[in-house]
This record gives C-alpha cells, sequence and structure tokens, in this order.
C-alpha cells in the first residue's frame, strides 16, 4: 500500500486492483469489431442447418434424404448412420451420461437433433431442412418427473436400459439417473422427530433459460493436408472441449485447436458439447472444407442447456426462538433425455450440499433424485454456480416459511442464525468450509441503508388499507471458484486453472490464462491483477485467453471461477515473475535481495531509497549478460493453481415490491444490494455484474419458464414468450458492499458474477410472498408473472371492487 | 430463384450487389458486404441486435428484405465513427461500462444515434422506453441509459452533432 | 430464420398493386410493415410464391383531414401515427394506442392498414378503430367501397376485405372538444400483445355520458365492441357503480384464447379490469383532469 503521495501517484497510473479503470476490450466492441462465431468466414466454408423433431418421444421409421439432396446448393445430408462409421452418432457428456448426436432409431424430446444438411449458404441449408423426409411412429412422452419412476412407464432411453448406473451410482428404474445425499439421515430425521418447531414446504424452481444474445454456434475446420483440427465455436471451457474432442475423434490432442473468441454472453449456456458441434467437426472432416453450425434462438431456447427444475421439498427444524436446529431438503431433478449438464464427477447434483445457507444448522442432510423425462437435456446452466441457485433458493425460502410460522420478523431471524464473524473458518454440517464472512455486519448495514424499520411501519399501513406490499430479504453465501483438487474434477480433469506472464524487454507484458470471458471483463481485470503485484501499467499487460494453442490449460468460466482460480494463479505467476525480479535488482544495485523493499513499481534500497530498479529496467536487464551468474535469461512466470479451497462471497439484498391487487402486476420499488466478494479489482465491473446479475434474477423470479404441455410440446421457446426483461422492466438497482478478504486466497479475492443472480431470486421471491404473507401464504411458486400471482389474489378474494 | 441487382448507400458509401427478394437485409450487410458489426441474435424480431439506421429510421433489419433497401441509406455501428473519431455514444458507452460481452452493443448504439436525433434531452424514462426495442442480459440496461445521457449531454454541449 | 422463395413486386400505384393481387390471387401476400407477415415467413408458417410490397405506393401515406374526417393512409406507420399532430389534436385514441404497440424499430414499419387487415385479434388497431367508429376505405378491381370497423372483423385472420382489395384508408371523425378517450393495454411487457385491453371513447354532456363506446383488444377471436357495456353508461351520470356493471357486461362477452399470458378466466378478469381503468381515465381526461 503505497503511503506518500508521489507513490500514491506512481499507483494510480499503474490502474491495478482497485481501480475502476475503463476496459481494454471495449475498443472492438463499440465499433462492431468484435469477432464472434458467426462473424467468420473461411474459404469454402459450407453452412449446416440441422433436422429436427416435432415430437417429444418417438421411433424413427425412416429418413428420405432424396429431396432434399436435389435443392441447389446442398451438398450433403448428414445422418446417424453416417456417424456410425466413426463411432460419433453418440458422445459422452460432461455429466457421465451418453447422448445422441444425432437421433438412431428413437427421438427423445421434442427439437431432437435428427440430421444436418449442408449446403453452400445458410439460404439453400434451409431449404434443404424443410425437404428432409422423416417418418415416425410417436411414442408417450414423459413430462412431468414425478411420474419418470412409476412402474410401466415408458422407458425413455433404450440405450442404456441395462445399465445399472450412468456414472453416479445405482439406478433403480430405467428413468432413474442418479440419486446423490449429503449429511447425516439418521441425525437429522432424529431432531426433526423432537423438535419444538418444523416446517415444511414444496418448492418448484421451475425450467428456465440462460438465453445469452448471441446462440450457440462453430466454425469447423479441417485441414487434411496437416491432418490439423481447427473449431472456432462458443465455448466457455474451450480446453476441456479440446480433450472431449480429442478423445472422441482420434485427433491427438495436440493437433486441435480450439478458438474461443469473443463470446455473446455464456451464463453457463456454452458450457457443454452440443451435437451441432460434434456433426460439424465430422461433417469438416468427412469434406475436407469449413462447416459452420449456428443455432436460431427457438433452437437455442428448446435445445441447449436449461437450467433448474427442481422439485424440492425444504424441511426445517426449530426451537420456538426460530433458532434452526436441523435442515432436510430433497429435490427431484428432472434432467430431461440425457445427463448433459457438466458435473464434478462427486458431484452429479452440483454444490447443491451449500444449502445450509449463512446459517449455522447442526445438523443437515439433502437428497437429490435425477430422474429423465422427454425434454431436451440440461440442468446446470444460468449463473448457477453448480446448482448453487437451486440450494439457495431452498434455504431463504425456507427460512422466511420459518419466521412466518412463529411471527419472527424476517430479518431478525436471519441474525439468530446467521454464522458469527468469529466462528469462521466455518464448516457446515454437510461438509464445506466457508472461507470468511461477517453476514450480521452485511445485513445491518442494508436494513439501515433502506430505513427498515419504516418498511415494516410503512406495511403495516398499507395492509390496513388492503394494499399489498412485500419486503424480501436474502442473505446468501455463495460457493465459487471450482475447485479443490481434492473436492472435485470434470472427467477426472482437476479444476486448476493457469497463468502465463512474459515480460518482454521493452517492459510491457503478455499473460495467458485457462479462462474464457464472454463479457466479465477480463482482459482488463486479469492486467489490473498483475499490473497491481508487477508494478507495470495495466495498459501495458495483454491477456489473452482462448485460443488452445496459446492459451496454457484450463478449465475455463462458469460458476464464478475465474477471478478465485484464475487471478490466483495470475497473481501467484507473477509473484514468480517478481521474485526473479528482485534477484536481478539485487544483483543491478548490487546489494543482497533482502535489502531491497517494493515500492510500487520498483525495488529500493532500504535505507537508500534514491538507489532503485523499476520493473522496467529490471525487464530489459533480464535479457542482457546483466543478470546474476547461472540465471536464466528472460523474465516469465507460470503457475498451475489448484485451489486450496471454494470461495465463498456473500451478501444482502432487500426488495421492497408494491403488487396491483387487480391485475397481479408487480412493481420492483427498490432493490438494494449489497455484495462482498473479498478483495474488489475493477468496482466498476463488479457493479456491472451485479446489474446484470439482478436483472437475469429479475427475469427469472418474474416470468421466466420454459413451459411444456402434456405432449412434450414446447410451448414458450421464442423471444415471443421467453421473458427477457427490456429497458423498461427492469428496475433500478441499488449496489452497496462490504470487504471480507478470502484468506487463501493471494488476493483476498472471491469472484461476484454469480451472487447477484443466486441472492436475487430469492429476494425476488420472498418480497411477493410477503406481501400475501398476512393473509397466512407461506409460498407462492415462481415465476411471479402477473397470471400467477393474480391466481392467489383471487383465490384470496383480494380483487373484489366495492 | 435470379438474382436482382439492388444498391444502396451504406454507411457513406455506394455499394451495388446482387440478391434473392428473400435475402433479408441483415444477411445481407453481414455476408454479402462484410460489415458483421449488426449481430442476429433472434428470428422473431424481438431483440434488436440487428438495429441498423435506413432512410433516418431505426428498423430490424432481419425484418427487412435487402430489396427495400434499394435506393436508401443505411447507417450500421461501422458508420458512426466520422473521420476517425469515435461518436459520443461510443466513447459514454465505455466511459460509463454500457457493454460486457458487446453483443447487443451495436445495435443500441445505432438506435441510441437515432434516439437521440429524435430526442435530443430525453428524461431518463424516455431514454428506456426509446430503447426499449433492443434487448441486454449482460448490464442490466443501468449503465446504458447513463451512456446515453452522457452522450446526450456531451452532443448538446457541443451544438448537437 | 430463412423465409422460402418468392418473386418479388413493388408497385408504386395503388392500381398497379391490385392488378398484381388479381394475377396472383392466392399465391400473393401483400407486404405492409412487414413485422407481423415477415416473422410467420421466416418461421415457414407462410410461404406465399409472391409479395406484392406496398411501400413504394406513396398514394397509401399521408394524413389529413377533410370535412370533419380524417383520412389516414393505411401504410402509415405507427410512429408516423405518434407523431402526428394533426391526430393527436383530433383523434388523439389512435396515437394513444401506437404508443403501446411493439417498440421504437418496429413502430417505424408496422403500418395503421396492416395491423387492421391482418385480423390477428391480438393486434391494437381493431379495437381503437370500433372505439372511433372509423371506416375503412377498401378498393379492389370492382372498385371503391366504404365500409364500417363495426362489422369488418369476422373472425381470427379473418375479415371483410376480399382476396382481390387492399385497404387503402382510414376515415375517422375529428372528435369534438372535450372528448375522452383511453386505451388501457395489460401486458406481460413493453412489446408484448395485450393480455387484454380496452379502448374507451365518450363525450360528456354536464355530468351526463352523452355518448360511449368500449371496445376491447384480444378477449375473443376478434376486436370486440362492448355494446352492453356502453349502454349502461349512456345517458347517465358515471359512477363506481356504473362502472363495475360495465366491466361485468364487458366481461360477459370475452372468449378468450389460452394462451401463456393467460387463462380464459384471468384474461376475461383483466379485460373487466382495462374496461375500469379506461373508463376511468377517459372520464379524467373529458373533465379536463
Amino acid at each position: 500500500m503505497a503511503t506518500t503521495a508521489e507513490a500514491v501517484e506512481r499507483e494510480q497510473k499503474l490502474q491495478g486492483v482497485g481501480c475502476s479503470r475503463r476496459r481494454k476490450e471495449d475498443a472492438r466492441f463499440i465499433q462492431g469489431k468484435g469477432t464472434y462465431v458467426d462473424d467468420i468466414k473461411l474459404p469454402g466454408m459450407l453452412f449446416g442447418s440441422i433436422v429436427r423433431s416435432p415430437y417429444a418421444h418417438a421411433r424413427i421409421k425412416s429418413i428420405n434424404k432424396a429431396k432434399a439432396l436435389a435443392v441447389p446448393g446442398v451438398v450433403a445430408v448428414l445422418t446417424a448412420d453416417d456417424l456410425k462409421p466413426v463411432n460419433l452418432h453418440w458422445m459422452p457428456t460432461l455429466g457421465g451420461d451418453v447422448q445422441a448426436v444425432l437421433a438412431d432409431k428413437k427421438v427423445c424430446f421434442q427439437m431432437q437433433e435428427v440430421a444436418m444438411v449442408l449446403a453452400t449458404d445458410r439460404y439453400a441449408a434451409a431449404d434443404g431442412v424443410a425437404q428432409v423426409e422423416v417418418e415416425y411412429d410417436e411414442l408417450p412422452a414423459i413430462v412431468d418427473p414425478h411420474k419418470s419412476m412409476a412402474p410401466g412407464a415408458p422407458v425413455i432411453r433404450e440405450d442404456i436400459a441395462d445399465k445399472k448406473e450412468v456414472g453416479h451410482g445405482p439406478r433403480t428404474h430405467p428413468n432413474h439417473i442418479f440419486t446423490w445425499e449429503a449429511g447425516d439421515k439418521a441425525g437429522t430425521d432424529a431432531v426433526f422427530a423432537n423438535a419444538p418447531v418444523t416446517v415444511r414446504e414444496e418448492i418448484l424452481n421451475p425450467r428456465v433459460h440462460p438465453c445469452p444474445m448471441e446462440t450457440c454456434g462453430c466454425v469447423a475446420s479441417f485441414d487434411k493436408v496437416a491432418g490439423q483440427l481447427t473449431v472456432y465455436l462458443t465455448s466457455q471451457a474451450p480446453h476441456l472441449v479440446r480433450t472431449v474432442v480429442a478423445m472422441l475423434s482420434g485427433i491427438p490432442e495436440s493437433k486441435i485447436r480450439l478458438v474461443g473468441g469473443d463470446i455473446g454472453g455464456g451464463f453457463g449456456n456454452k458450457v457443454p458439447v452440443y451435437p451441432g458441434y460434434v456433426v460439424a467437426i465430422v461433417a469438416s472432416i468427412v469434406t475436407g472444407v469449413p462447416i459452420k453450425w449456428i443455432e436460431s434462438r427457438i433452437e437455442n431456447l428448446s435445445t441447449t442447456g436449461f437450467a433448474r427444475d427442481y422439485h424440492g421439498i425444504g424441511e426445517l427444524a426449530a426451537d420456538k426462538d426460530g433458532r434452526i436446529q436441523a435442515l432436510r431438503f430433497t429435490a427431484l431433478a428432472d434432467h430431461g433425455a440425457f445427463n448433459s449438464h457438466v458435473s464434478a464427477t462427486k458431484f452429479p447434483a452440483g454444490l447443491f450440499s451449500i444449502c445450509t445457507g449463512s446459517y449455522a444448522i447442526p445438523k443437515a442432510y439433502c437428497r437429490v433424485d435425477a430422474v429423465y423425462t422427454n425434454k431436451a437435456p440440461g440442468g446446470v446452466a444460468y449463473r448457477c454456480s453448480l446448482r448453487v441457485t437451486e440450494a439457495v433458493y431452498l434455504i431463504e425460502r425456507m427460512i422466511d416459511i420459518l419466521a412466518q410460522k412463529l411471527n419472527i420478523d424476517k430479518a431478525e431471524i436471519r441474525r439468530r442464525n446467521f454464522v458469527k464473524a468469529e466462528q469462521f473458518p466455518y464448516t457446515t454440517a454437510l461438509g464445506w468450509t466457508l472461507d470468511s464472512g461477517n453476514y450480521r455486519a452485511a445485513l445491518d448495514k442494508v436494513l439501515k441503508a433502506v430505513n427498515y424499520e419504516a418498511l415494516r411501519k410503512e406495511q403495516a399501513e398499507k395492509r390496513a388499507r388492503g394494499e399489498l406490499m412485500g419486503i424480501g430479504i436474502s442473505t446468501f453465501t455463495e460457493i465459487v471458484g471450482a475447485g479443490p483438487n481434492k473436492a472435485c474434477d470434470i472427467l477426472g480433469i482437476s479444476l486448476f486453472d493457469s497463468c502465463d506472464i512474459r515480460v518482454n524487454p521493452t517492459g510491457s507484458a503478455i499473460a495467458r490464462l485457462g479462462t474464457m470471458s464472454q463479457g466479465q471483463g477480463h482482459a482488463t481485470t486479469y492486467a489490473q491483477i498483475i499490473a497491481t503485484e508487477l508494478g507495470l501499467s495495466s495498459d501495458e499487460i495483454q491477456i489473452e485467453e482462448g485460443d488452445t494453442d496459446k492459451a496454457p490449460y484450463g478449465a475455463g468460466t462458469w460458476g464464478s471461477r475465474s477471478t478465485p482460480v484464475g487471478g490466483a494463479a495470475a497473481a501467484v505467476a507473477a509473484r514468480k515473475v517478481k521474485a526473479k525480479a528482485q534477484k536481478i535488482a539485487a544483483h543491478l544495485l548490487e546489494v543482497a535481495e533482502g535489502d531491497l523493499e517494493w515500492d510500487v513499481d520498483r525495488f529500493k534500497v532500504k535505507g537508500n531509497p534514491s538507489q532503485a530498479k523499476t520493473m522496467k529496467e529490471i525487464a530489459m536487464a533480464a535479457h542482457t549478460s546483466n543478470i546474476p551468474d547461472g540465471m536464466e535469461k528472460g523474465l516469465d512466470g507460470s503457475e498451475y493453481y489448484d485451489p486450496p479451497n471454494m470461495t465463498y462471497p456473500f451478501g444482502a439484498y432487500l426488495c421492497v415490491v408494491d403488487i396491483d391487487r387487480f391485475t397481479g402486476e408487480t412493481k420492483v420499488r427498490r432493490f438494494y444490494a449489497l455484495d462482498d466478494c473479498g478483495t474488489r479489482i475493477n468496482p466498476m465491473i463488479i457493479e456491472g455484474q451485479i446489474h446484470g446479475g439482478l436483472t437475469e434474477a429479475y427475469a427469472v423470479a418474474m416470468g421466466q419458464q420454459l413451459v411444456f404441455d402434456s405432449g412434450g410440446n414446447i410451448l414458450s421457446n421464442s423471444l415471443m414468450d421467453y421473458f427477457v426483461p427490456t429497458a423498461v422492466e427492469t428496475p433500478k438497482w441499488e449496489t452497496d458492499y462490504t470487504v471480507t478478504p478470502s484468506p487463501h486466497h493471494p488476493i483476498g479475492a472471491k469472484g461476484v458474477a454469480e451472487s447477484p443472480h443466486v441472492g436475487g431470486i430469492p429476494c425476488f421471491s420472498n418480497a411477493v410472498v410477503d406481501a400475501f404473507a398476512h393473509l397466512g401464504v407461506t409460498h407462492m411458486d415462481m415465476p411471479h408473472s402477473a397470471f400467477n400471482v393474480w391466481k392467489t389474489i383471487h383465490k384470496l378474494g383480494l380483487d373484489k371492487h366495492a | 430463384m435470379a438474382k436482382k441487382p439492388i444498391s444502396f448507400m451504406l454507411n457513406g458509401r455506394k455499394v451495388e450487389t446482387l440478391v434473392e427478394p428473400r435475402e433479408l437485409l441483415i444477411h445481407v450487410i453481414r455476408e454479402q458486404l462484410n460489415q458483421t458489426g449488426s449481430h442476429i441474435g433472434c428470428e422473431t424480431s424481438h431483440c434488436g441486435a440487428c438495429t441498423v439506421d435506413l432512410n433516418g429510421r431505426s428498423v430490424k433489419s432481419c425484418t427487412v428484405l435487402a430489396v427495400q433497401a434499394e435506393g436508401g441509406t443505411v447507417l450500421t455501428v461501422e458508420g458512426l465513427p466520422k473521420n476517425g473519431t469515435l461518436h459520443p455514444l461510443q466513447e459514454a458507452f465505455t466511459q460509463e461500462h454500457g457493454l460486457q460481452c458487446g453483443y447487443c452493443t451495436p445495435g443500441m448504439l445505432v438506435r441510441a444515434y437515432r434516439f437521440l436525433q429524435e430526442n435530443p434531452n430525453p428524461t431518463e424514462e424516455q431514454i428506456r422506453f426509446g430503447m426499449s426495442g433492443n434487448l441486454c442480459r449482460c448490464t442490466g440496461y443501468m449503465n446504458i441509459v447513463k451512456a446515453v445521457q452522457s452522450a446526450a449531454k456531451k452532443m448538446q454541449a457541443a451544438g448537437g452533432k | 430464420m430463412i423465409p422460402g422463395t418468392f418473386e418479388y413486386h413493388a408497385p408504386s400505384t395503388v392500381d398497379e398493386a391490385i392488378r398484381l393481387l388479381g394475377e396472383y390471387r392466392d399465391e400473393a401476400k401483400l407486404l405492409a410493415g412487414g413485422h407481423s407477415l415477415l416473422p410467420m415467413m421466416k418461421l415457414r408458417f407462410a410461404e406465399p410464391g409472391h409479395l406484392i410490397d406496398l411501400n413504394r405506393v406513396q398514394a397509401l401515406k399521408g394524413i389529413r383531414e377533410q370535412g370533419g374526417m380524417i383520412h389516414i393512409g393505411a401504410m402509415t406507420t405507427e410512429n408516423e401515427l405518434i407523431a402526428s399532430e394533426l391526430l393527436r389534436k383530433k383523434c388523439p385514441l389512435i396515437p394513444e394506442a401506437a404508443r403501446l404497440i411493439a417498440d421504437p424499430q418496429v413502430r417505424n414499419c408496422g403500418t395503421i392498414g396492416g395491423d387492421i387487415a391482418h385480423g390477428d385479434p391480438g393486434n391494437d388497431h381493431p379495437a381503437i378503430m370500433l372505439a372511433t367508429e372509423a371506416s375503412f376505405v377498401l378498393r379492389g378491381r370492382g372498385g371503391e367501397r366504404v365500409v364500417p370497423a363495426d362489422g369488418f372483423f369476422l373472425g381470427t385472420y379473418s375479415t371483410e376485405l376480399k382476396a382481390d382489395e387492399i385497404l387503402t384508408e382510414i376515415r375517422v371523425a375529428s372528435v369534438p372538444a372535450g372528448t375522452g378517450y383511453a386505451y388501457c393495454k395489460l401486458k406481460r411487457k413493453t412489446g408484448d400483445f395485450a393480455t387484454a385491453a380496452a379502448a374507451v371513447q365518450l363525450q360528456l354532456d354536464g355530468k351526463t355520458c352523452k355518448k360511449i363506446v368500449i371496445a376491447l383488444t384480444n378477449a375473443g377471436p376478434t376486436a370486440l365492441k362492448a355494446k352492453e357495456a356502453a349502454a349502461v353508461l349512456t345517458g347517465k351520470t358515471v359512477d363506481d357503480k356504473l362502472i363495475e356493471q360495465a366491466a361485468q357486461k364487458a366481461m360477459a362477452i370475452c372468449d378468450p384464447a389460452e394462451d401463456l399470458r393467460g387463462d380464459r378466466e384471468y384474461k376475461t378478469h383483466m379485460a373487466g379490469e382495462m374496461t375500469r381503468r379506461a373508463i376511468r381515465q377517459a372520464l379524467a381526461r373529458a373533465q379536463g383532469k
């Protein structure tokens, strides 16, 4: 920390950690010069378009390509039969299952991939798709996951009907995927049996979709002469996908290059490997020309990784003062037709066991039963930190329900149950060690800022007049930064991340990392971390991600892991550079290393500060003979960082809503969001993430849902019906913060981008239910659309006109 | 289907190309004329990522046939800078952090450009309503609104360019 | 995302457009704003062999006043309706509704004629046309005829417009001074179709409601004129009790389609609620509030 005015000035010039500097990546975006995958044009490139099933469950009787092949511009039509010779008609998923690349014999969800038409341009490809003739025999579809394991239920996955397990333990039914549990069941049951107070509620977390502005797509290009495969694609984890592609294709991984260029939003939608990618790759190998596949919005909403679809039962046991003694959460998880979402090996239900939340709950048990249905595959997506959205929604709803049962104020009950500041690091009853936190301080700050007592008073007055006003509170703890070697892996690969820094002679640097920005600002924030460590301006530190030929291996960007893992790697790599620089400085200044101290951007001799060498000077020296004997030239540092723990950002949110008792419309009057993500690298970027995450939370809580009819037909799969709020509906967000650094992270940072989504959703929900709490309503399922809210209003008779 | 020749002004220059009647203006701009700044985010005319300025009006170019641009004037994000200088809106968007992934940004900029021509001194509510044809998933709109306000101020001060 | 192939025609006169319609008959569709038709064609729900683009027919543009009537060219866009000083003064219900349709970009293309002729019960102008007692000029090979809006809308996607006819002009009376008007539209978000909407235009005589017309959007297979609801208030001093009765009468004629905006019960209740609000707002405007 710089102390003198002169040092402060030098520090500010670096624009390092803590500086709300402009983003370095903006220049190309504001000029329309980004390179998104659909911007890529390669010579000879063909366009691929997918033929999809109109039925949710059907046998394929025949596929007739003749008419399609006769369409001018159509070059080929690929079906499962064309992929069989290379054994790619099925592919392993990141969830331990297999998924049909192109449907063979049957289809298991509406819009499932059946064939790909390759044509000279997208217009001819569309014409070709319209001419492919597929005959189906419809089968009964399972849409309600509660019916998946009924005796005699139609078998969805005939391909694995005999398999006793699908990657995660024994199955009890052909439509069963896995059962996963954590905690002490017997102990928890015993507490419930004797508890003075228990509450129980059935809580739905509806199926929604991340819907990034850019849909998924790729350009696959196989160079027959060099035997080299290059794929430009919308992937949040290019290295992991490269490894999967190597395993699938048999091409050596060293001859596969994946490029995640500019990605127009990910939010978890761009983690899975989609059939479109695989067919495009095969098509390129077979034809020898590049193949572009870009899905439409309807295809995106209908077939790519959805989120949630958890049918939960929440139970809390407590004493009469609302102190929770035990927690018992179970969920029926609807995964769709294939278990395709990313799953850490030991965590098929993600990090659901964080469901004890911010509270010191002595006994807990949770169980997730996952089943197949005739719907699109997925489940883990959408700023969820791997099922943390599901977990936090449950605990934050249940604590409100407990508060209502005991007539305890909803802020007060949280205070009574918080893990206290002095208890950190705190290991929860389900095994997570929360690194640091001060939940009480965060909540108190929020309540003061909004004048909570006055709001409750106003609410009481409004209730007396028959008006519906709700106050929602959410005090959440997130778990991000996957992850420690000992805790998790994907397909066996550890979830470390990496940073490779090279400082050049004239004192600027380039750093390459294994994460993958889709708008989070890595080109800026990683540069800021390194700038502070090395004393070089963040303007002069280039950040690269996404090209697997250049970037060191990493697990990509999802689950808010970039700052906790990639940021840590950047800091540690920079410190290696700095350690070498210190040796060179000592050599140049002819002192011992221990005689030097670091001052913002230079090493000074203790007691003789005019004797100093800046990092820039050292960088030049490192490439000359002016270095200690026996030392390697150059000024590089590289780190593969295996985090010792996850990180646990947290927050306190408060929402005030006014509900129109005649239409059911909810107006968000105020939303106050306090986030603690530890050390704040770029406050402007953090605030932007909060705004975005809250807006997505608002969309989920207030209107988003992927709706199916009883035949498995998806109804809300375009932007006509899938609720994406405009600037008019979106509330104004008030943001605040506290700083509780992570004790184990090199710069104390925790990551933040998913917190507003994880914490925001229950906050809106709690506010809506709170508006009816005085009438005995304990829970209302999302989405809280005007229609859904009106159903409660109407049932209670609140919409009668005098 | 035989292609017909069309020509129009694109970002101040005359362009000529051959199109089928069914070709959408967004595809012609992106693929034949290689201006890939305007983007495609949906096919139901909701998202606004494809917004261009056609004959002085903001339109969704995914719902306009290229043949309908014949003889007209089209402005896309690539045409916003003047003599190498960024438009005040482009400066403002980066100053106010009004973009994250950048995908909706060209559409936002081109729409904001025309919006400020129509309403040089807007209230916040008017900005939100005026930009309601452009969806964003990353920013939550607050900083986009700030950027438009900031640009409006600068442009008013500079005499409304 | 990609329409099927078609031949494209861009006539510059109404007669030429009619001739083309006659030549290509069932194969042809008129292209007005294109923001209903082109999305349908992109999803291949509609695959006309010929598109007749009306955007270059200058005779279909323009808003003018003639003998107490406002004449609105069918190809007037929503934004042109909003910007019209003439309409703001002489028939404000029309720009009021236009402001609630779609979004700014779509309003630059979408036309009042297209909105009316499409026959979509979700479109807003039909109810406005009923509430303002407008009439439509239809021109075909046989000549021109003028038909009242009331009776023009026959069913979902079905209107009085014959296959060889083009809607060329909308005619609506200049409203007397002191006319109250309102269009209350409940929607899931900006730009959505109405979950339910009510249009009201009324004139007061002192405290008495001399005349009132009420029409509903998206509450049935077509826009609905709520005649009995209006009758409740005609010649009476409007009070809460009568407004409630009118709303009940409006609800009684509703026959909405169920969709993701709501079930029949919700939509019907919302039609009632929008009716209440539209009456109140129209009343307040008539009273100069």
